[in-house]
């Protein structure tokens, strides 16, 4: 006898991801449908899917969802979550979509206490555009628009956002988390499940940053690219736990 | 001898031979195959199967979500 253990969650579409070999996106994708399924709120969830590599995330999930324009994710899923408050929106967004062009979109909404959840997929680089530097880009890393390295005289310091946001009063959970280990991706579905459970018992704003690799940008293999987050991110951009007035699962 | 007996399934056609599953792997179940599939990847292959231990690490990491994992009972 066989007993099943780990397979497709039903709420991913089972079209295949069009992100490079070993890029994060995909675990995270894995991670949210796993949640859902298990909150069992599939049929109640919208997606709101960013500008970058993530663009079509709303066909790799198997719930109803839209695109919203670079950055405005924030404030296209308000609008979903006030129209129908029965229904639970979350929003997914890279660094660039969510820390450069929508800074202003997630401030607010955060500030607001929206009743939605964002996850914030950091992989310290605008991955779609062909590796551009981000506001999240790390002091001395190359891109295609600092080829000698980020400078901070130059292009200014890494942004933080869990940090600049966690003064926001209307969080509920809040949260930088990584999947580069087997152990930190069920870290990272805790997280994800808290920040939905943020707006399932209707307390607040969710959002879980999850710091992410991009091997195609940053020039690595994606088993090098798993170490080099470990060793460059994570001095940069700690883990933790913000804000948490979820508490207890039940 | 491990107590506990995995089984794991690829899906060959999805997977784009990242190695992440290998990677992860604590008893050193899996390998990329030589051939390809229609993507052109050299696709990940249970070579070890008797090895597994239904740990899930290569579910935890694949990208693709490429592989299914059971416990023999
Ligand atoms: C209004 C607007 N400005 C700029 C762009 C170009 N653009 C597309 S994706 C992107 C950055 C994406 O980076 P990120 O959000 O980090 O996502 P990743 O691809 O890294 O996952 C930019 C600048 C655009 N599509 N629309
Ligand atoms: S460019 Fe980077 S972020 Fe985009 S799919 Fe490829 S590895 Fe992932
Ligand atoms: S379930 Fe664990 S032991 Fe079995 S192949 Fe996957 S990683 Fe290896
Ligand atoms: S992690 Fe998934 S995509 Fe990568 S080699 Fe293993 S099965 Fe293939
Ligand atoms: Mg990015």
């Amino acid at each position: 006898m066989k007993k099943l253990l780990y397979k497709m969650p039903e709420s991913l579409s089972g079209k295949e991801f069009t992100y490079c070999p070993g890029c994060h996106h995909g675990i995270i994708h894995r991670l949210i449908a796993e949640v859902v399924d298990e909150l069992g709120i599939r049929e109640k969830t919208l997606v709101v899917a960013p500008i970058g590599c993530s663009v079509f995330a709303y066909q790799f999930f198997n719930m109803d969802g839209t695109i919203a324009a670079h950055g405005r994710a924030p404030a296209v899923a308000t609008g979903m979550k006030r129209a129908r408050p029965d229904l639970y929106v979350f929003t997914y967004q890279g660094d660039g979509d969510l820390a450069a062009i929508g800074t202003a979109e997630i401030m607010h909404a955060a500030n607001r206490g929206e009743k939605i959840t964002t996850i914030f997929v950091n992989n310290a680089i605008y991955g779609m555009t062909g590796g551009q530097m981000a506001p999240t880009t790390l002091l001395g890393m190359k891109t295609t628009t600092t080829p000698y390295g980020r400078s901070a005289e130059n292009d200014g310091y890494p942004m933080h956002m869990c940090e600049f946001l966690k003064e926001a009063k209307g969080i509920a959970y809040l949260a930088r988390t990584k999947v580069n280990t087997p152990q930190d991706v069920e870290k990272t579905k805790k997280a994800i499940k808290k920040a939905f459970l943020a707006q399932v018992k209707g307390i607040g704003f969710g959002l879980v940053e999850v710091l992410s690799t991009c091997p195609t940008n940053w020039g690595i293999d994606p088993i090098s690219a798993n170490k080099w987050l470990e060793e460059h991110m994570i001095p940069e951009y700690p883990l933790g736990v913000f804000i948490d007035k979820v508490g207890d699962e039940k | 001898m491990p107590k506990v007996k995995g089984y794991i399934e690829i899906d060959q056609e999805r997977c784009k031979g990242c190695g992440l599953c290998i990677n992860a792997c604590p008893t050193k179940v899996i390998e990329l195959s030589e051939g390809f599939n229609s993507k052109g990847y050299h696709p990940a292959e249970a070579k070890h199967l008797e090895r597994c231990i239904a740990c899930g690490f290569c579910y935890r990491m694949c990208p693709d979500v490429c592989i299914t994992v059971y416990r023999e009972e």
